[in-house]
Parts: C-alpha cells; structure tokens; sequence
C-alpha cells in the first residue's frame, strides 16, 4: 500500500474510532443519572459497547502509523479541532428521550454500516464490523422498543420525543457524507458507500418513527463539519472532561 | 520427535489455562467460554490467542493478565496474549458444561444453539419455569439481559445469544 493510501486508511479508521468514543463518553455520563436502575445498567452497558469499538479502531489505526502514537494518545491527546467524529455523537444527552431517539438513528445507521464494512478487503476492518454488528443488533432492538414505547406513551413522552427528533434531523445527513479520502478508500473497495445506505435508513425509520405515532420531522436544514475538525461548541467541554487525567498526570495508569 | 514433545507440552498449556476463569462469572473457564482460541510455543516463548467475548467488556484485561500469570507459575517468562477478532466470538463456541454450569450458578445459558433473530426456551435457573418476562435487554453485564420469572417471581441474569 503507498503512503498515501496508507494516510487515507489511518485517518479512516481515526474518524470511526472518533464516532465511537464520543458517543461512548455521552452515553456514560448517564451512569447513576438513569432514569431507573435497569435503564442506568443498559445505557453504560452500550457505553462500554462503543468504548469497546474506538479502541478497535484506534488501535488498529496505532498499528497502521507504526510509530510511538498509541490507541490512548490517540483517544487523550488530541484536541478538537482534531477530533473527526460526526456532530451527532458529540450532542449533550438532553433528556432520556434525546438520548434514545439519537441512539435509535445510531443504531438504524450502524446496522447498514458495519454490514457494508464487515465485506471490507481489510481484514482487520471487517474482523471489528463482524464484531461490531452483533452489539448493534441488540442496541437497535433496545432503542426501537424504547422510541415505540415512548412515542406512543403518555402525552409528555411524546412530545418530548417529536422535539427530540426535531432537533436531531439536521444531523442525519452528515452520516451520509463522503470525505475524499472515505471515496478513494471506496473505490479500492475498503470502505463502505454512506451515500448508498441513505434510502433503507430513510424508510426504516419512516417505519419505526410511524409505528410510534411521531412524525418525520421536516427536513429544512442540516449542518455539518464534524470530519474536518469544526464541532459544536459541545465538544470542547466533553473532551476537557474525558482527557482531564492524561492531560494533568500524563502517562499516568490504573 | 520434538515435534511430538511440543504437540504434548501444548495440550498441557491447555490444560492449565483451562483452570483460568472469567472474573465477572467465577464458574466460567475461559475454555467453557470458547475464548481459548489457539496456544504455539516457538523457542521457549509462549503465545496464546484469544478472542474478546463484548468489545468493550473490561473482563478482558482480567483475563489476559490471569493467563499470564499462571504461565509464569508454571515457568513460562516469555508469554504473550494477543487478541484475535476473526472470527467473532459467539456463544455457540460455549461448552456444554459451561452452560450446565451457568444454570447451577442461577444465570439461564444461551437459549438457542445458533445465534440466529429466533430465541429458544428461556427457563428460569430457580425454579424452571418457562414463564418468564424480559426486564431489560442488558442486565449486570453486557453479556447479560435482565428476566424475571412470573412464577417464583425471582429477577434472574439470562447470558444473551451473540
């Protein structure tokens, strides 16, 4: 592989290990903040799902520089504007119903994703999307059942949920955006097409969001910018709290 | 010759490691888990391969440090665990003393063979009763969802097909 395939392919797998983390810190900021004790074990448990998962990613992309950088300086030492997750994963919790509608378009997302992904002809990246893909399955099954539940629950419930899907709907677009670099690596037949998932994402949560009696929200505006490094204001605090330790005590361990 | 002598001290690797166990589910070894993939020796050292269970489940690091250690009671210094994600591990590679142990320990095994969409019996490890409800998808680890049983009433862990 040259090394400018090689960049293409790092910077890749730093982008997904990026969606991964972040959505991951969110959802453990719920731990002993659930609304009830099941639901606290649940959400830290897919927590701990995605931490999983940007480790994979990251150490995988550790491997690829072949240099002194490892998975946790990737994770701990890099600020912002560095940061290449899509906006979507690095949005404050808002309320239980925000959260789960988020993960609902998550999970929607991720089950097409890691399906295309687990047919990589990188081993390694189709290896963590065959892992990845059984959490999904139970993660959309978990967030289906709550959206349904909620959507067409009490009177505040819903309305809770409409507004969260409100306000979410400008994100969803961002996931179906191709970077350069995310083509050429298409095109070598090593990641997967957004563009193309877009349609069955689409439907599927027609689907569900009907099923719950809540509406698709209109879709006036969308925003993006979370692949080159321009985020909302949102992350900074997040980061500033996760990378505290490493960045007071650097190198330090459990 | 050597070839056999290695063949043999191999099987015995085996064999010690198979008194290693999963931290969070003490009953557990990590053959019954199936995540005992492979063990070489090459020149004295030691590599041993195992697969993650849950991408993130923190047992993992227990695990690799446990197996370290007891190589080095048995005298092996040169020891090195490595991860293999291919193929992803699934509860059909669990034994079947594992899941009899399971049940012993009051955690419903894997209800299905295969880790297909359709879920097979789930009997509560009380009283085994089929009349169980679902609690929640994931319970006091990512392995597990939370039942309970609507006739003993008893909440219990079920080991979730994956």
């Amino acid at each position: 592989m040259d090394s400018q395939s090689n960049t293409a392919l790092i910077n890749y797998c730093i982008a997904l290990g990026d969606d991964s983390v972040t959505l991951g810190h969110r959802l453990s900021e719920w731990c002993s903040n659930g609304p009830f004790l099941e639901e606290d074990l649940a959400l830290t448990n897919v927590a701990l799902d995605f931490i999983g998962r940007a480790r994979m990613f990251y150490a995988y992309a550790a491997e690829l520089e072949g240099n002194d950088r490892s998975e946790d300086d990737i994770a701990y030492l890099r600020d912002c504007r560095e940061y290449r997750n899509l906006l979507i994963n690095e949005l404050p919790n808002g309320d239980f119903a925000f959260t789960m509608a988020r993960q609902l378009m998550v999970d929607v997302f991720d089950m097409g994703f890691f399906t295309g992904l687990a047919k990589s002809r990188d081993t390694m990246l189709a290896a963590i999307a065959a892992k990845s893909i059984k959490e999904s399955r139970y993660h959309l099954r978990r967030s289906e059942d709550w959206i349904k539940r909620l959507g067409d629950g009490t009177e505040e419930s819903h309305e809770r949920t409409q507004a969260a899907f409100n306000e979410l709907w400008a994100y969803f677009p961002e996931m179906f955006a191709m970077t350069g670099e995310e083509r050429q690596l298409h095109n070598s037949g090593i990641a997967v097409d957004r563009g193309a998932l877009e349609e069955n994402w689409t439907s599927t949560m027609h689907a569900i969001l009907k099923e719950a009696t809540l509406s698709v929200p209109s879709h006036e505006w969308s925003i993006g910018g979370g692949r080159d490094g321009i985020h909302t204001e949102h992350l900074g605090f997040m980061l500033a709290e996760m990378q505290f330790l490493q960045r007071t005590y650097p190198g330090q361990q459990w | 010759m050597v070839a056999s002598n290695i063949k043999a001290e191999t099987a015995q690797l085996f064999d010690l490691l198979s008194s290693v166990v999963d931290p969070e589910i003490p009953v557990l070894t990590l053959q019954d888990l199936g995540v005992l993939r492979d063990i070489s020796i090459l020149g004295g050292k030691v590599n041993v391969t195992i697969t993650p269970t849950y991408a993130g489940c923190p047992a993992m690091e227990a695990m690799r440090s446990d197996i370290e250690n007891t190589l080095a009671d048995a005298g092996y210094r040169e020891v090195n665990v490595r991860t293999s994600l291919s193929p992803a591990w699934t509860t059909d590679w669990m034994t079947e003393s594992g899941r009899k142990k399971l049940h012993a320990y009051g955690i419903a095994p894997p209800a299905s063979t295969s880790c297909g969409q359709g879920v097979g019996q789930i009997e509560c490890p009380q009283c085994g009763s089929s009349d169980v409800k679902k609690i929640s998808e994931f319970g006091s680890t990512a392995c597990k969802a939370l039942y309970q049983c609507q006739e003993c009433r008893e909440p219990f862990d079920y080991f979730k097909c994956i």
